[in-house]
Formats: structure tokens, C-alpha cells, sequence
């Protein structure tokens, strides 16, 4: 079941077309995570999935409607985003900061019940920011101002959180840390996420769907571990690799080839061109190791 | 914060700061129109301003503060509030601590609206703030418009309002090189901003349009502290991101136009007043009521400054709130610069 799709939509920025007849499901309470190069049309998509972009066709769903005929907070109830770009107001503290997703449960008159009291410092406990509850947002760190816009949508109570590279410009171990904290959402309190990620064996190692795009359509979906192989990283990244098992958890991990190694392999690679389904990719998994299955 | 809650289901988060501020900003605006009311050729103490105005004065006494000074002071603080919240939602919606209505080309707009109705059509006064609040109001949609590309967004709309200051600044110094010596006066001495004359004439219009504006504008303050975070993340959070922009802005663009049309283009009242109110309650986002307070305030402390210093009716209020604002500026840069913003 998916609450939130995708139906053959075209998203476009004025007349660039970023992506035609593109359907996507995110299967419920999973933890999505959407993957390819830059410009694929990822971070569009993710736009469009929080009707931040209007597809110029088709239309995205939610619970079986068009996102766009509910009413904006009634949106803002279901599905929460963590943006790129947030601006901390000057001066603001945490708890204040933590407290503004609570803006879509409250009224003119209902303005600061106690249900959202509780909800604010669950939600910074969760994220593990209530300790800084009194500090101001912009003496912190990018990896605990990041928890706090992680807080911030979780004190949305959002049956569905999206988070548009929610690791970006972060160090290794506050991007583990990001991701511990999303892994931890989704499997303790059940919600579904959706993630734009760079890193593939970041992705690899969290997501429990994995999404793979190229060009603005996509080339490969399911679990990670029945999807990545090398043959689709070569596909999608244009890299030839190897696939081994994370030492760690067991997931696809890639590991570039070598240099020298890549130059023999770099025609090969560019031959593919063809989308595939996931079915065929698996088949090729067991089947071969190069980049000439499907 | 502290948050006050009634069974009824009310319940909202207030901060002590800014409630005291507030509160201390009102008394400080009164106790200046007080000290305003008695100060002029025929002094009042404050006792007899406040015995007069609740009705226990001598006749004499009635006459000055109700049908000369009171119009005059009612003036100030509806202007100085309605400039101050004007200047609070254009600075938040345009991101920038400069981008007040009298940078971004509305006061601009409405003085070449005076000054076209001086000049050529040599107009009565009435005339003249007709063509005031008509001048802001065009020059407000045009910005908007020009501004607009998917959204009114924070750098283009400042670009595009200093562009309209240039354009509306080059028309006003056309309009004076055809006026004739009496219009030429008439239109610098209107050019100032003063409060000088203002009676119930001008009173009314101005606070039927306070009393309309400023409950939307106050209604919008929360969606604007939202927007402050950028537009996706507002929008996220279910703020009509657009609408609230539009809302804010025609009401700031109708405050700027009736204040202007009531006391001339009067300086820098909408650019310090938001700041000086933020400081004082250390609110982050817009505080729109200590602004409107702060605004009220500044100017009616101006104006009875410069009667003080420099005599009664000498010095329109104008000039001093443009020295006072022009440093205040130059002090918020300074600032800013320290702290590596500026």
C-alpha cells in the first residue's frame, strides 16, 4: 500500500522538462531512499512528492487524492519535509525553533496547548537536542542544528517525513549520526521516510527501498540488496565497481574499481542505456558480473 | 515563555519580555503625547492635560488641547504606528533589516503623487493627500508585480524597489524644475513630512484605516515569523506562503500610503522602529505590536524634541527623525559589521 504516489507525472522548471510520465510509490513504512547522479531529477522529484512543484502533468496522490486539493495545513498534518535550504531566525533558541512545527495543529485561538508542550520535548529528546533546549540555533554545530530541524519536523507528528539530503555538507560521523536518527524513526515509531541521499552506500546500508534514478526516470527500485548490483551502479552512475557485502551489516557496499581498471571498462559501461526492470537486474545479479546481461 | 491557557481551549505562548516591553513602550508613547499636548506658546502641565482631556478642563484650555494640540498628537501615533508596522512586514518579507517602505520606493511613489497633484494641477491640500495615497498605492503594485517571478522573493523584490526608488526619485526632481517658486516651496516643505496644522481632518481617514489594517497586518505576524525560514520550510509547515505575503504587503502599502497622505514622507520611522522593537523585546521574527508601540513613540518623542530644541512649528518632525534615523543606521551597519553580518 502507498499512501503517497506518483502518477506519470512531468515535472518541469518552466519549460525545462526535468522529467516525463514518471510514476513513483512509496511503499508504507518503509524507509525510502532515492539515489543518482546530480540532475537526475531526485531532489525534483522529492519537491514534488511535498507539492512544493506542481507537475505540469499527471498529478501526485495522497491517500488517493491530489495533494494539491487538500487544504495547505491539513498537508502539513500528513506529510512533513526538511528542506535543503532553512533559515534559522536570529536569535532563536531550540525549543522555539523545535516548537514551529507545531504550526499546522494550531488555530488562532489554539495556540500553545499542552499536547504540544509534550510533543516539542519528545520530539528534542528524540533527536537528542533536548539538553540544548535553551541555546541559541546558530552557536551550534551542523550536526545538532541538523537534529534540530530534524526535531522540528518530527514535532509535526507526520505520518510520512521527507528529507531533501538531509546529510549534506555534514562531517562522517554526524552524516552516521543523521542516519541513525532517521533509521531509529522508522523502525521505532513506525513512520514512513523518504530521503534524498548522495552517498549510494549510505543509502545501501539504511534504506529498506531503494530508489534508482538516471535522466529523470527510474532505472531500478526495490531492496537494496536485490537491486544493487554493479551492473545498475554502472548504469545509473556511468562507474564501474565492485559489489561486496558491508563487513559491517551485510548490504551492498561499492567499491569503485581502480583507475587503470575503469579505463578498459568505460566503453562497456557507456553501452547501457536501456532501462530494466528490477526483476532482470536481479536475474543479472545471479547471473553475471559485467555490465552485458540485459 | 509562558504560556497562558483557559478551559475554553485557548491557549497561547506568551515571552514576559516582550509583554513588558510592550507595555513600557505604550506608557512611554502616552507619557510623551502628554508631555506633546502641554508643550507649545501656551504651556499645559501634564495635570491640567490630563484633567482636560477627561473632561475638567477651563474652556480655554479645552479649545488647546482638543481642537489644536490632540489632532496633532493623534496624528503622530497613528502615523508613527502605522509607518512602524509597515516597515516591520516589508523587512520580513524582504529578508532585509533595510528593506522599509521608504527604501523600496512606496514613500517615493507617494511623494511623486503629492507632487504631481502641487505642481500641476496646484491642488488643495485634500488634493494632495488623494494623490499621495494614490502614488504609494501604484507604486506598491507595480513593485509586486515586477517583483513577481513564481513568488515574491527577498533579494528580487529589494532589487526590484530600490530600482522604483531611482526612477520615482529622478520624477520628483523633474516635477520641481517646472514648478513654479510658490509650488516649488509648498512641495519641499511637504517633501520634509511634518505634523505641523494637522487637525480632525486629517485624524479620522487615518484611523478608519489603522483600525482596518492594523488587525490584518497583527493577524499575519505568526505566518511571517513562519516565512521567516525560508519559503519551503514554511511551506512545509502549511503556511500559505503567497497569500500571506500578499496579504501583509497590500496592508503595509495601504499603511505606508494614508500615513503619508496624513503627514508627508515622514523618514526613517518605518526602517528603525521594527528594529529598535526587536532589540528591546529580543523576539526573533518580527514583533509587530512593540513595533507599532516603538513607532508611535519615536515619533511623537521627535516631534515634541524638536519643538523643545529648536521652537514651536520651526522644525518640521521630518527632519529630525531623518538625523535621528540616518544615525541610527549608520550605527546598525556598524554593528552588523562587528558581528560579520554587515
Amino acid at each position: 500500500m502507498s499512501r503517497l504516489q506518483a502518477e506519470s507525472v512531468t515535472l518541469a522548471y518552466d519549460r525545462r522538462v526535468i522529467a516525463e510520465d514518471l510514476s513513483v510509490a512509496i511503499p508504507d513504512h518503509s524507509f525510502t531512499v532515492i539515489v543518482g547522479p546530480n540532475a537526475c531529477g531526485k531532489s525534483t522529484l522529492l519537491r514534488a512528492l511535498s507539492r512544493m512543484l506542481k507537475p505540469s502533468a499527471g498529478s501526485v496522490l495522497l491517500d488517493g487524492q491530489a495533494i494539491g486539493s487538500y487544504p495547505a495545513k491539513k498537508v502539513a498534518r500528513t506529510l512533513g519535509l526538511l528542506p535543503q535550504s532553512s533559515v534559522a531566525p536570529d536569535g532563536i533558541t531550540v525549543a522555539d525553533l523545535v516548537a514551529r512545527g507545531r504550526y499546522p495543529h494550531q488555530g488562532l485561538l489554539r495556540q500553545w496547548s499542552n499536547e504540544d508542550e509534550r510533543i516539542v520535548q519528545e520530539s528534542m529528546e528524540a533527536t537528542r537536542v533536548a539538553e540544548l533546549a535553551d541555546r541559541h540555533v546558530d552557536e551550534l554545530s551542523g550536526g545538532q542544528r541538523q537534529r534540530v530541524w530534524i526535531a522540528m519536523a518530527l514535532a509535526q507528528r507526520t505520518p510520512l517525513l521527507l528529507l531533501d539530503e538531509p546529510t549534506t555538507y555534514l562531517d562522517i560521523q554526524h552524516q552516521i549520526e543523521v542516519l541513525d536518527l532517521c533509521a531509529e524513526l522508522h523502525e521505532e515509531q513506525g513512520r514512513t521516510l523518504v530521503a534524498v541521499l548522495h552517498d549510494l552506500n549510505h543509502a545501501a546500508r539504511y534504506a529498506t527501498h531503494l530508489i534508482a534514478m538516471r535522466d529523470g526516470k527510474v532505472v531500478a527500485e526495490g531492496a537494496p540488496n536485490d537491486i544493487v548490483t554493479a551492473e545498475l551502479v554502472a548504469r545509473v552512475f556511468g562507474l564501474s565497481c565492485e559489489i561486496i557485502d558491508d563487513p559491517q551489516t551485510g548490504t551492498p557496499l561499492v567499491v569503485p574499481a581502480a583507475r587503470q581498471a575503469r579505463r578498459g571498462r568505460k566503453e562497456a559501461a557507456a553501452e547501457v542505456a536501456e532501462p530494466v526492470s528490477v526483476e532482470a537486474i536481479g536475474e543479472a545479479a545471479v547471473a553475471a558480473t559485467g555490465p552485458t546481461a540485459a | 515563555m509562558n504560556v497562558v491557557r483557559t478551559p475554553g481551549g485557548f491557549s497561547v505562548r506568551v515571552a514576559p519580555r516582550a509583554v513588558l516591553a510592550v507595555l513600557l513602550l505604550a506608557a512611554a508613547a502616552l507619557a510623551a503625547s502628554v508631555a506633546l499636548i502641554g508643550t507649545g506658546d501656551y504651556p499645559l502641565t501634564p495635570a491640567e492635560v490630563v484633567r482636560t482631556l477627561t473632561g475638567g478642563g477651563t474652556p480655554a484650555q479645552e479649545f488647546i488641547v482638543d481642537d489644536l494640540r490632540l489632532p496633532r498628537v493623534l496624528v503622530a501615533l497613528l502615523v508613527g504606528a502605522a509607518l512602524a508596522l509597515a516597515g516591520a512586514v516589508f523587512q520580513s518579507v524582504s529578508r532585509n533589516p533595510l528593506g522599509s517602505p521608504d527604501v523600496l520606493g512606496i514613500a517615493q511613489g507617494s511623494t511623486v503623487g503629492a507632487l504631481s497633484v502641487i505642481v500641476l494641477f496646484q491642488g488643495t491640500p485634500t488634493a494632495v493627500s488623494g494623490g499621495a495615497l494614490a502614488g504609494g498605492l501604484l507604486a506598491g503594485a507595480a513593485i509586486y508585480l515586477l517583483a513577481w517571478q513564481k513568488g515574491v522573493h527577498g533579494q528580487r523584490f529589494v532589487l526590484v524597489g530600490i530600482g522604483m526608488t531611482a526612477i520615482l526619485t529622478s520624477v520628483v526632481g523633474y516635477l520641481l524644475t517646472q514648478a513654479d517658486l510658490n509650488d516649488a516651496t509648498r512641495a519641499t516643505t511637504w517633501m520634509v513630512g511634518s505634523l505641523n496644522g494637522r487637525d480632525w481632518k486629517q485624524v479620522w481617514p487615518l484611523l478608519a484605516v489603522c483600525a482596518v489594517l492594523a488587525p490584518v497586518v497583527l493577524s499575519q505576524g505568526r505566518d511571517l515569523r513562519m516565512l521567516e525560514m525560508g519559503d519551503d520550510t514554511a511551506y512545509a509547515l502549511g503556511v500559505r506562503v503567497e497569500r500571506t505575503r500578499l496579504v501583509s504587503l497590500t496592508a503595509a502599502v495601504l499603511l505606508t500610503a494614508a500615513a503619508t497622505a496624513a503627514a508627508g514622507p515622514i523618514a526613517f520611522v518605518a526602517l528603525s522602529a521594527p528594529q529598535v522593537a526587536r532589540r528591546i523585546t529580543g523576539s526573533p521574527g518580527p514583533c509587530l505590536t512593540a513595533a507599532a508601540c516603538t513607532g508611535a513613540a519615536l515619533l511623537v518623542t521627535a516631534d515634541w524634541a524638536s519643538q523643545h530644541l529648536f521652537g514651536a512649528d520651526r522644525l518640521p518632525v521630518g527632519v529630525l527623525t531623518g538625523m535621528l534615523g540616518g544615525c541610527y543606521l549608520l550605527w546598525l551597519l556598524h554593528t552588523e559589521r562587528r558581528a560579520g553580518r554587515g
